[in-house]
């Protein structure tokens, strides 16, 4: 089975791209599975389900939903290796910018968008400074040279990704990152696997549920501003 | 390959010789100052802690360093020549084959033709993928009669063809000035000034109204931006293929964009609705239900009418302009 983790920040195309994906491997009579990692709520399930792939949901509520994916995705490949997957893609929404779904030797994919503006791949951390191959989207609305500055933003922080333009919607470019899903590690089983780059600590007290803020209920992994 | 002598050298001269480092080194949240230690002594140097802070740990960032160091010096290189592409027919969407070897020559413009939908933008797509059988329509790309190496299919660097497409817009927070300044630097040219300059300059030269350097790229009209990105390919693009998707939209001198992008010794490839545009080009292909299905020679007698096209195409123009500067057409 083939899998790769998708990650990006919200609303930047990750489903989209993916959906497109989907359609050109179902062309080639390949059996799919998705799963997707969010916090609060998603109905980008539904869209997968629309394609008629096998999908799984999982929302972390009140945790990191990276750290929430590093304790389920084991579980997640095993699921998709019994239902005989050849293929089995990830969708993470990356929330914090400092954590990372990227797992070393298998195919990181990053999606962003040609709108987020020039200095947002520099804020991103190793979901796109790690990734393998990074998607961006949103080119049918800027110019080729607004593209090109923006591809050159990315190279510059991910100077050794394969960096693809495609869109969404019409699929353009699609195919060809298709052909990038094809060459992607065949796996079993993640065990023995380890994450391209350690999630940050957070375990204070508000990790805990605390909501009073004074000095007295800080607890734990506190760190302070210079003021 | 690997530049090691640049990681002994004293920072004032590595900064010095390749101000991008500091940038790169920038941009993942570090600072560098000139001085004597070396490259490698700064890198080592660093604080693991900080490091990790940023979200990036040694190993990292030594291999994105070396790997944008590598791709800073294939920009430098001088790009190969092409000097004829060839499409080699594949089949429409009803799978009957196109039977068609075309070679396209620098300094030639092909136009490209069809009905919404025919497959115009996925012969584009079959260019710039520089397909090999592994496309929908099964057409093989040559360079230079050869099948290419696969590095034109990823490189940033050393793009096989620069796209001009329809949409003009501009999201990012600059002035006309600074982003083509940015987008010079990011292409590594020499003098970027005076290619910024030169830019501005043509830009205004095709543009129905002038604009200012300092002029956001977010309020310059649809002619303006259109015109500022002709200007930007023809001068900053070193793709040896150009593909323009409808040029004859908004308010620029057509005619000059063309002879602009021509100059470069570009192969051109056009889709366009455009009769003076289609009859400008040295061939057009007809595309019908995903294939090529006509390959057309601009005749003698087109050539003929292209003149009177133009002549009515400046009476327009004239009428435009009156209209504008607020006369009445009660005599034409
Ligand atoms: N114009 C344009 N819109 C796009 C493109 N790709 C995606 N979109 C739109 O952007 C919006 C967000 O796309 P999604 O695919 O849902 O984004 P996502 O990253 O999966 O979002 P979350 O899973 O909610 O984080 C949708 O309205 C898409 O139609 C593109 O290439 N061009
Ligand atoms: N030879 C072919 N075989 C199979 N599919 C094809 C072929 N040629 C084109 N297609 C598909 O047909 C669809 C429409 O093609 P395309 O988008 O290139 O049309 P177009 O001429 O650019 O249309 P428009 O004028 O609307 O931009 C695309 O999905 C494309 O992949
Ligand atoms: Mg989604
Ligand atoms: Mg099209
Ligand atoms: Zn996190
Ligand atoms: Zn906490």
């Amino acid at each position: 089975m083939r899998f790769l983790t998708v990650s990006g920040p919200p609303s930047s195309g990750k489903t989209s791209v993916i959906l497109r994906v989907i359609e050109a491997i179902q062309a080639r009579e390949k059996k799919i599975g998705v799963v997707k990692f969010d916090c609060l709520l998603t109905e980008d399930d539904k869209l997968y389900a629309k394609k008629g792939v096998l999908v799984k949901k999982g929302l972390s509520g009140a945790l990191c939903p990276d750290h929430y994916f590093v304790s389920n995705i084991e579980s997640c490949v095993t699921w998709g290796h019994e239902h005989n997957c050849e293929y089995l893609i990830s969708e993470s929404a990356g929330l914090c910018n400092r954590c990372s779904p990227h797992i070393n030797e298998i195919t990181a994919v990053c999606v962003i968008d040609n709108l987020s503006g020039i200095n947002t791949p520099r804020k991103i951390g190793p979901m796109l400074k790690s990734a393998d191959i990074v998607v961006i989207t949103k080119g049918d609305i800027v110019s080729q040279a607004e593209r090109e500055v923006f591809a050159s933003r990315v190279k510059q922080v991910n100077p050794g990704a394969i960096i693809m333009n495609v869109n969404g919607i019409t699929g353009q470019g699609a195919f060809e990152l298709t052909s990038l899903f094809e060459e992607a590690s065949d796996i079993e089983t993640l065990k023995g696997k380890t994450l391209r780059f350690s999630m940050p600590a957070a375990l204070c007290s508000y990790c805990l549920g605390e909501t009073r803020i004074g000095e007295e209920y800080q607890t734990g992994n506190i760190r302070k501003m210079d003021i | 390959m690997k530049d090691t002598s640049l990681f002994h050298k004293a920072l004032t001269i590595s900064l010095e010789e390749h101000p991008y480092i500091e940038d790169f080194l920038n941009s993942f949240g570090l600072d560098v100052e000139p001085g004597p230690n070396s490259l490698q002594q700064y890198l080592d140097n660093l604080d693991p802690d900080k490091l990790e802070d940023l979200g990036i740990n040694y190993q990292q960032l030594c291999q994105s360093l070396n790997d944008f160091l590598a791709g800073m010096l294939t920009l430098k290189e001088p790009l190969d020549k092409v000097d004829s592409l060839t499409i080699i027919g594949g089949r429409d969407k009803s799978g009957n084959a196109e039977n068609i070897d075309l070679v396209l020559k620098p300094g030639e413009v092909i136009c490209i033709v069809g009905p919404t939908g025919s497959g115009k933008s996925r012969l584009l797509a079959d260019i710039e993928w520089v397909a090999q059988g592994d496309t929908p329509t099964g057409r093989k790309i040559l360079i230079n009669n050869q099948v290419p190496d696969s590095k034109w299919r990823f490189s940033t660097e050393h793009k096989l063809v620069a796209q001009l497409s329809q949409n003009m817009n501009f999201v990012m927070d600059l002035s006309a000035e600074e982003f083509i300044r940015m987008h010079a630097e990011s292409r590594l040219v020499t003098n970027p000034e005076e290619k910024v300059a030169q830019i501005l300059k043509q830009a205004n030269q095709l543009a129905g109204e002038m604009f200012h350097p300092d002029t956001p790229v977010t309020s310059l009209s649809g002619g303006q931006s259109r015109a500022l990105m002709i200007a930007d390919m023809a001068i900053l693009s070193k793709s040896p293929i150009a593909l323009i998707d409808e040029i004859e939209n908004a308010g620029i001198d057509r005619k000059k964009a063309l002879d602009l992008l021509v100059q470069e010794e570009k192969i051109i490839l056009m889709a366009t609705h455009d009769p003076i545009l289609a009859l400008m080009g040295d061939r057009r292909l007809v595309i019908k239900n995903g294939g090529i299905n006509k390959l057309i020679e601009s005749s003698e007698a087109e050539r003929k009418n292209l003149k009177s096209l133009e002549e009515l195409d400046n009476k327009l123009l004239a009428l435009r302009n009156r209209i504008r500067s607020g006369e009445t057409l009660e005599e034409i």
